[in-house]
């Protein structure tokens, strides 16, 4: 990898999220809820704003908990946010309704983390890969329906796609079936695609292959594109630009080389320096973090970071810092640096 | 002094369509002390040799033919008996893949490792090995109180400590540990591999790690060894490996990792899968993905040979350059 071209980006701003917030109802035994005074909120995302454009991999990262798998589904509206607005080439889409939501799934898509858990085991890959356009009705003469399948097969280099057709999941291996979920993401030429782990089930020596893949397919047709993950060395490779996510807030963004040469947060100097280095002679950083997430039924008060934080100050407990541009394209939300 | 000797190693799981040989002539030993990064694939057979060390492979699963010195005794010719009562874990202990499953959700914490104590050294009473837990507990950086505490009150770096305070729980000479990393988050990660750092130079404990994450070796361990299809490919001291590697294999998976210190560099992937083992290929089971496969690699296996001190390496390549 390691793309010298960087691909196009576009001006163009395909998704626009603001102040998104998804808080989920924890649910009390019956005498609790009838004595508790207050309902009890997990606050998975608390108020965060980005944007992606044409044509650009946004890579969202952090630790289990931080509430970046409920960021993606809850912009493919897989589950409804509990407040904010999500744009989608300018039209918020959280007000849609189920019908007018079906229509745009078109020019929505999603690719799982487990290709051996997200393919039916009894459905073909032709099946698999032409059920977009036949649940969304996009193409209907079969004959176009497959010349269609076999052109998206090419692309995601599953060849010669007439050997595959009539195969199922089982006889392909964890590479080419994540690579057969591409394909079926990218079948109906979507605008914006949700990527959630995607090569995490995968054995290391392929994970850089389906990465280019990715990467090729996202410049090539042009999609808006999240990358949802907590490998850093990998999200490195493959993003234009990266996010830190901590207990539902979004603590630092910046294009891709500067957030992880310059990061600025504690938090993100904290995560680079925790990712192994596959180098025996290279110096190991002395400090760790203590301790481990907290958790969201009751965030730290202030910065949520503070609790573990090596730099946290008395203003860190009280206020809870705002994500503000330091430096050009560069967002950080710290007290060190307001 | 080495402490554990492995001499052509070999074990089959027999299943209804053939024997699937999971590990073939495996050598390699670990002396006092040292630390044994053991890489490569899923299903490469890194499991199976851990497992056929303590002699606990599933049913199905058998030790064709090897020797496994542990303090120059041969494990292979314990009894069963013998291996439950002075090998496991008073020698050979094992930190379990998947610190969420690996422990009973149904019995406390301190229960368990109190179990764990009371199996292996029968003349410890109740009081003596909840004292020792507690101990144990504390070595590993959790609160000792927490004994009575069910694993689902653990978060996931705690439980991965208390699997460790149990592997230490009989004094062993060698741990075994199944990835130990993987399923924590990067941060908890690194507490987990600066935990086992730590031990190992506290206790002077061997260590054997297994990973796919080359990277997580590379921070810990003193020694390489990777596998590939049953068979060791390549054996030696890990900055040597990394710097010079000999077969194309270990080359390979070391430029599958992505650095995030170093400067951007192409990420290349292997081609191709690991080969089925029930049908694994003729001569060198790594030719069908390899850029340098010659005539002979197709024909015959290549042997492990000794390039240097404490360096070996199974490929034909390295054979015709001397």
């Amino acid at each position: 990898m390691g793309h010298k071209n960087r691909g196009l980006i576009m001006e163009e701003i395909v998704i626009k999220v603001e102040n998104l917030k998804k808080w989920f109802p924890v649910k009390l035994g019956f005498f609790k809820t009838l004595t508790s005074r207050e309902e009890l909120f997990v606050r998975a995302v608390d108020g965060i704003s980005f944007e992606i454009r044409r044509g650009e991999i946004f890579g969202l990262a952090g630790e289990s908990g931080s509430g970046k798998t409920t960021t993606g589904r809850t912009l493919l509206r897989l589950i409804e946010p509990t407040e904010g607005e999500i744009y989608f080439e300018g039209k918020d889409i959280t007000k849609l309704e189920q019908s007018e939501m079906k229509q745009l799934r078109k020019e929505i898509q999603i690719i799982f983390q487990d290709p051996y858990e997200s393919l039916n085991p009894r459905m073909t890959i032709n099946a698999i890969v032409s059920e977009p356009l036949r649940v969304l009705k996009v193409k209907s003469n079969p004959l176009e329906i497959e010349r269609k399948v076999k052109a998206i097969l090419e692309d995601v280099e599953v060849t010669p796609p007439e050997e595959f057709l009539l195969r199922y999941p089982h006889e392909l291996s964890g590479g080419q079936r994540q690579r057969v979920g591409i394909a079926r993401a990218f079948i109906l030429n979507p605008k914006f695609v949700v990527a959630d782990e995607p090569v995490s089930m995968l054995d290391v020596s392929i994970r850089a292959e389906i990465l280019d893949l990715i990467f090729s397919m996202v410049k090539k047709y042009q999609a808006a594109f999240l990358y949802i993950t907590h490998d850093l060395a990998l999200a490195r490779h493959v993003c234009d630009q990266i996010a830190i996510m901590y207990l539902g807030k979004m603590m630092e963004r910046a294009p891709t080389e500067k957030l992880i040469y310059e990061p600025l947060h504690p938090y993100t100097k904290a995560l680079i320096s925790a990712v192994p280095v596959p180098d025996p002679t290279a110096k190991r950083s002395e400090k760790t973090l203590k301790g481990e997430i907290p958790s969201p039924v009751s965030p730290p008060s202030g910065c949520r970071f503070h609790t573990r934080c090596p730099e946290a100050m008395e203003v860190c407990r009280a206020k809870i810092p705002e994500l503000i541009e330091i430096k050009d394209e560069h967002y950080v939300a710290c007290h060190l640096y307001t | 002094m080495v402490l554990l000797d492995v001499e052509n190693l070999t074990t089959y799981y027999s299943t209804l369509r053939g024997p699937v040989k999971a590990a073939e002539s495996v050598s390699f030993n670990v002396k006092k002390g040292e630390a044994l990064g053991l890489a490569g694939e899923s299903g490469c057979g890194k499991t199976t040799i851990a497992l056929s060390l303590l002699r606990i492979l599933p049913p199905g699963g058998r030790i064709v033919d090897g020797k496994v010195l542990f303090k120059g005794g041969n494990l292979l010719a314990l009894s069963e008996k013998e291996m439950r009562e002075n090998i496991r874990w008073k020698g050979i202990s094992m930190i379990f893949q998947g610190a969420m499953n690996a422990l009973n959700p149904v019995y406390t914490v301190g229960y368990q490792i109190v179990e764990a104590i009371r199996t292996h050294e029968r003349n410890v009473s109740k009081d003596e090995a909840k004292e020792r837990t507690k101990k144990l507990l504390e070595l590993v950086g959790i609160e000792p109180s927490r004994l009575n505490n069910y694993p689902h009150e653990f978060s996931g770096g705690m439980r991965q400590r208390a699997l460790i305070a149990m592997a230490l729980a009989c004094n062993p000479d060698l741990v075994i540990a199944d990835e130990p990393g993987t399923a924590l988050d990067v941060i908890v990660q690194a507490q987990v591999l600066r935990l086992i750092n730590g031990l190992k130079d506290k206790l002077n404990l061997a260590l054997i790690m297994i990973a796919h994450d080359l990277s997580m070796i590379a921070e810990t361990c003193d020694k390489l060894a990777i596998m590939y299809a049953g068979y060791l490919v390549e054996y030696g001291d890990i900055t040597k490996l990394f710097k010079e590697p000999l077969h194309p294999y270990t080359r390979d998976l070391i430029e599958a990792f992505p650095s995030i210190k170093a400067p951007k560099r192409e990420m290349a992937s292997i081609p191709g899968s690991p080969p089925d083992l029930l049908n694994p290929p003729h001569g060198c089971r790594f030719h069908p993905r390899c850029k340098f496969a010659m005539d002979k690699c197709r024909k015959e296996v290549p042997r492990l040979i000794e390039t240097e001190m404490d360096h070996m390496v199974a490929c034909h390549l390295v054979g015709a350059q001397k």
